[in-house]
């Protein structure tokens, strides 16, 4: 049977991992490599780097980083932040990344989604879709890092993404991002059930069930989270212990 | 063990570097060539055909890059690693954009059919099938390349289509999402699997080891 997935993500800001990295022994707390290198040999079973470098001059400081995971750690590694064009895209697989995400460019420009996926195939387009609740059992799309609200509605947004040719939907509740409140569940299970390629569900993991309750009753294919698993609360075999203890199908 | 050139196929789709590294990592030794000259395929000891993407693209530029007859020569004399559309790319009539594969395997390369796409639960079942799922390790004897590997060991896949053999005695690994398919043949020197060893961790890595060993 088909594992549910838990990926770490890792914000990198010029090259280096930011917010704590709490593992024993880590040489450096900001080194991507020997992080995803943990990870890994915590049974993650990808892991997402999010690029959140500023500054143009130090953009291409993430290829070089790709490409030092990539020689050394031997499970999927999904990139985004910044993606603007396929040329984006191609360079980041090229430099060793296995899917790339995008979230901005992807609404404004939702022909980028066909042009990349129909270069290099849906498998490795991820759309990141921000989602805010506006009202009951609606939530709305938001970019620019949660500061603009587009107006279009999360749940045809994401059947739009699929037609244009995503292989895979990165969802983020806004309202739960950081709240250690657990992910919005019904938001998850919305999206989860009106589309069919796989959805990962992030924002707002506080606990090992919350994970759990992303897959069980979110229904999301894959889990996404980085405060529990950077300030060792807990490590990605833990968690996955504890969703193989609550009925869900893991990688152990 | 006397060391090796590995030719891995480039004709410009998907991810080799990633077998590439992943190849060097477990073969320190051998010469890992990404290549998409005819002449460096026949003469590399051992060949792997990656593939990623859609299969009438991977097909166009195989052709394109005039890689079609050595990929066939190397199939039929040497050992041999398909990944993935790497696989597919074996068969006869592929479903996707109704196109003819290299025919080396009888069989034909459907997709997941939506009727089956439902867990036992009543969960939808998504396309592509994304993830770690477990390989059941089949066939009349164990195959060289399992060695070390544990039956129904977790591989990462990403796919939307799979092979139907016409023989169902070149399966030597199953895996159910929906339905059973065969996520990996074997038949003389050639090996080839619909998941992605060099992004499967452990279990990828030993494979991978398994197959520079191998001696068909």
């Amino acid at each position: 049977m088909l594992a549910k997935r838990i990926i770490p993500c890792l914000d990198v800001n010029a090259g280096r991992v930011v917010k704590g990295v709490n593992f024993v022994a880590l040489r450096d707390a900001g080194d991507p490599v020997e992080i995803a290198r943990r990870y890994d040999a915590q049974g993650a079973d990808e892991i997402t780097f999010l690029d959140i470098t500023a500054s143009s001059d130090e953009r291409d400081i993430i290829l070089h980083i790709i490409e030092a995971v990539a020689s050394q750690v031997f499970i999927p590694l999904t990139v985004g932040g910044g993606v603007r064009a396929v040329a984006d895209v191609r360079r980041l697989l090229n430099a060793g990344a296995d899917k790339v995400s995008m979230n901005t460019a992807a609404v404004t420009n939702p022909q980028l989604i066909a042009d990349a996926a129909a270069k290099v195939g849906s498998q490795c387009i991820v759309v990141a879709i921000d989602a805010k609740q506006t009202s009951p059992g609606k939530w709305e799309v938001f970019t620019h890092g949660g500061r603009k609200n587009t107006g279009l509605d999360v749940i045809h947004w994401a059947q739009d993404v699929q037609a244009f040719g995503a292989g895979e939907i990165l969802l983020t509740s806004m309202d739960r991002d950081g709240t250690k409140a657990g992910f919005d569940l019904a938001l998850t299970r919305a999206v989860a059930d009106a589309v069919g390629i796989p959805v990962i569900a992030s924002g707002g993991v506080g606990n090992l069930d919350h994970l759990a309750d992303g897959v069980t009753l979110g229904r999301a294919d894959a889990v996404l989270a980085a405060s529990i698993f950077h300030y060792g609360e807990f490590t990605v075999r833990q968690a996955k212990e504890h969703m193989r203890a609550r009925g869900v199908e893991v990688r152990l | 063990m006397s060391h090796k050139v590995v030719a891995v196929v480039d004709y410009g789709m998907g991810n080799l570097r990633s077998v590439a590294k992943a190849i060097e990592h477990v073969a320190p030794g051998a010469t890992v060539l990404v290549t998409a000259n005819a002449a460096e395929i026949a003469s590399a000891d051992r060949v792997v055909m990656p593939g990623q993407g859609a299969m009438p693209d991977c097909m166009r530029e195989l052709t394109a890059r005039n890689l079609r007859e050595a990929v066939i020569r190397a199939a039929a004399e040497k050992p041999f690693l398909g990944i993935c559309v790497g696989l597919q790319m074996l068969f006869g009539h592929a479903e996707e954009g109704n196109i003819m594969g290299l025919g080396i395997l009888p069989g034909t390369v459907p997709r997941f059919p939506a009727a089956a796409m439902v867990a036992t639960d009543g969960a939808r079942l998504k396309v592509p099938h994304m993830g770690w799922n477990q390989v059941k390790q089949v066939g009349a004897y164990p195959h060289p390349l399992w060695q070390g590997i544990e039956d129904e060991a977790r591989f990462y896949f990403v796919h939307s289509y799979y092979v139907l053999p016409e023989d169902p005695l070149v399966a030597v690994g199953v895996t159910n999402y929906g339905i059973a398919f065969t996520s990996a043949i074997a038949r003389d020197n050639i090996f080839a699997v619909q998941f992605h060893p060099e992004k499967s961790a452990e279990a990828g890595l030993r494979l991978l080891k398994n197959f520079i060993q191998w001696q068909p």
